[in-house]
């Protein structure tokens, strides 16, 4: 993995851009809409710099490269970066699972600050920024819903049963794979895609969402197997 | 997330042969299987690497769904709130890193996972057995959910001596079974260390421990088995499994 290349003088890339999301960072309202006006601007006009001016399109080297600032030097200005990039997503996913507005934008203060304890344990080798944060969020739901700690694999675990081809640690998760993966959900049948969404975000078991969708539970459960082995055939032998 | 710098350390076994389903694993990366069953799911994947990284490409596929979720802002001044939180607490210190924790393990071998003896208060040595007749023991493992106890999930260590036979049986639930230590048999076949044997209505069975060591297992169950043998009827008003 490269090592940092610059703690204190860095220069945001995005900064020549737009001024924009700098303002956006500090999530005011008014900046938000004027994040969502560039935004806009730039879709209509086509411009190349779509994923630089908007904080809630950063490009996963962006968010990588944030993320290694973040550990290496606690830069504010990077948390802030992930900050404007993820506690929006974050609060999205509890409130699908059921959180009202305040609780939802608590948990994303605390799933983030979570980001920043943890962000020595982020490895670009072993998944994207949005997969790593994905899981601390998803685990930061169980924790606050069901009162448990997830039980989870120690990685040093004295009887790791160690991967047959180890993975190589200067690979980092590209973006494309994010993007196969989100195309590959876009060719999925809708029917399948629901099932695959309320089990990843609403925090429903296979028998909850045959309650909620009428439908019997084994067809609540082939749909969500078809639904994965469409997405793995697509995804053919992409590393993850 | 899985640990490279383990692999120097640990030598490779055999890998299992019996894997967790699909659901299971797909619940687990979305996170809303239950407790028992995460406990088994947690303690598999620690000794498969096959499972691990089909776990991965589920968390990535969950991670790309959670990438192109709608955002919603949050209020004014959130970010701030949140750095704040940050400057009173310890967080300006560099977080505990992956090194450090590492040098600070004992390497003594176990047969139990870190999963396992984090609910145990420890390894092996510490475990209470309960005697259940036959030369077969078992050991409850406390849930933090009470809800999901109540509801009938429980995890248990079982321990059964080398060339013994369980009972015939079969399930009212589900029960997930991890081979950790020794093997048996049964009419779907043989299952090792790391094997992982998803039961059922279905499977009416009669296991058998392998000769030389005595089986131990970690098992999930949402019901309790049920004796089917000839004088199964008889046992099952007596014993709860």
């Amino acid at each position: 993995m490269p090592m940092i290349r610059h703690c204190k003088a860095y220069v945001f890339p995005i900064m020549d851009q737009s001024t924009v999301v700098i303002e956006g960072i500090g999530l005011s309202s008014r900046s938000s809409n004027r994040l969502r006006q560039a935004r806009s601007h730039v879709i209509r006009t086509g411009s190349k710099k779509k994923f630089m001016t908007d904080a809630h399109h950063a490009d996963s080297q962006q968010l990588v490269e944030w993320m290694q600032r973040l550990a290496g030097c606690q830069d504010r200005d990077a948390f802030a970066g992930l900050f404007a990039y993820f506690a929006p997503r974050i609060k999205a996913y509890m409130m699908r699972s059921g959180s009202d507005n305040a609780a939802a934008e608590e948990f994303a203060q605390e799933a983030m600050l979570m980001v920043w304890r943890k962000a020595n344990s982020f490895d670009a080798s072993q998944a994207s920024v949005a997969t790593w944060v994905f899981t601390i969020a998803r685990n930061k739901r169980i924790d606050a819903f069901r009162r448990i700690n997830r039980p989870e694999l120690d990685p040093d675990d004295p009887l790791l049963q160690p991967a047959a081809e180890p993975m190589q640690d200067d690979k980092v998760v590209e973006d494309q794979t994010a993007r196969t993966i989100a195309a590959a959900m876009d060719q999925l049948p809708e029917e399948q895609a629901v099932m695959l969404r309320m089990a990843f975000y609403e925090d429903k078991a296979h028998s909850e969402i045959a309650e909620e969708t009428g439908l019997p539970l084994g067809t609540v459960k082939s749909r969500l197997r078809l639904a994965m082995g469409k997405l793995r055939s697509l995804l053919g032998d992409i590393e993850l | 997330m899985t640990a490279a710098h383990s692999v120097a350390v640990t030598p490779r076994m055999a890998e299992p042969v019996h894997h967790l389903s699909e659901d299971l694993l797909l619940d687990y990366a979305a996170g809303t299987l239950d407790e028992a069953a995460s406990l088994v799911v947690a303690s598999h994947l620690t000794l498969c690497s096959a499972c691990r990284s089909e776990l991965s490409r589920l968390e990535a596929i969950g991670g790309a769904l959670f990438a192109t979720m709608p955002p919603m802002d949050l209020s004014a001044g959130a970010l701030e709130a949140a750095l704040a939180a940050l400057e009173s607490s310890d967080l300006d210190g560099l977080p505990a890193s992956a090194s450090q924790k590492h040098a600070a393990d004992d390497r003594k071998a176990s047969i139990l996972p870190r999963a396992v003896q984090r609910y145990l208060g420890g390894d092996l040595d510490t475990v209470a057995w309960k005697r259940l007749g036959m030369g077969i023991e078992t050991a409850e493992i406390t849930l933090s959910n009470s809800d999901e106890a109540k509801a009938g999930k429980r995890s248990f260590l079982l321990k059964v001596p080398a060339g013994k036979a369980v009972p015939q049986h079969t399930h009212d639930g589900n029960e997930l079974v991890l081979i950790l230590q020794g093997s048996y048999k049964d009419e779907i076949g043989t299952f090792a260390k790391g094997d992982v044997a998803i039961s059922d209505g279905s499977i009416d069975h009669r296991p058998v421990a392998g000769e030389g060591e005595s089986c131990i297992c970690l098992v999930a169950t949402d019901a309790p088995l049920r004796l089917t043998g000839p004088l199964g009827a008889i046992i099952n008003l007596f014993v709860r499994v």
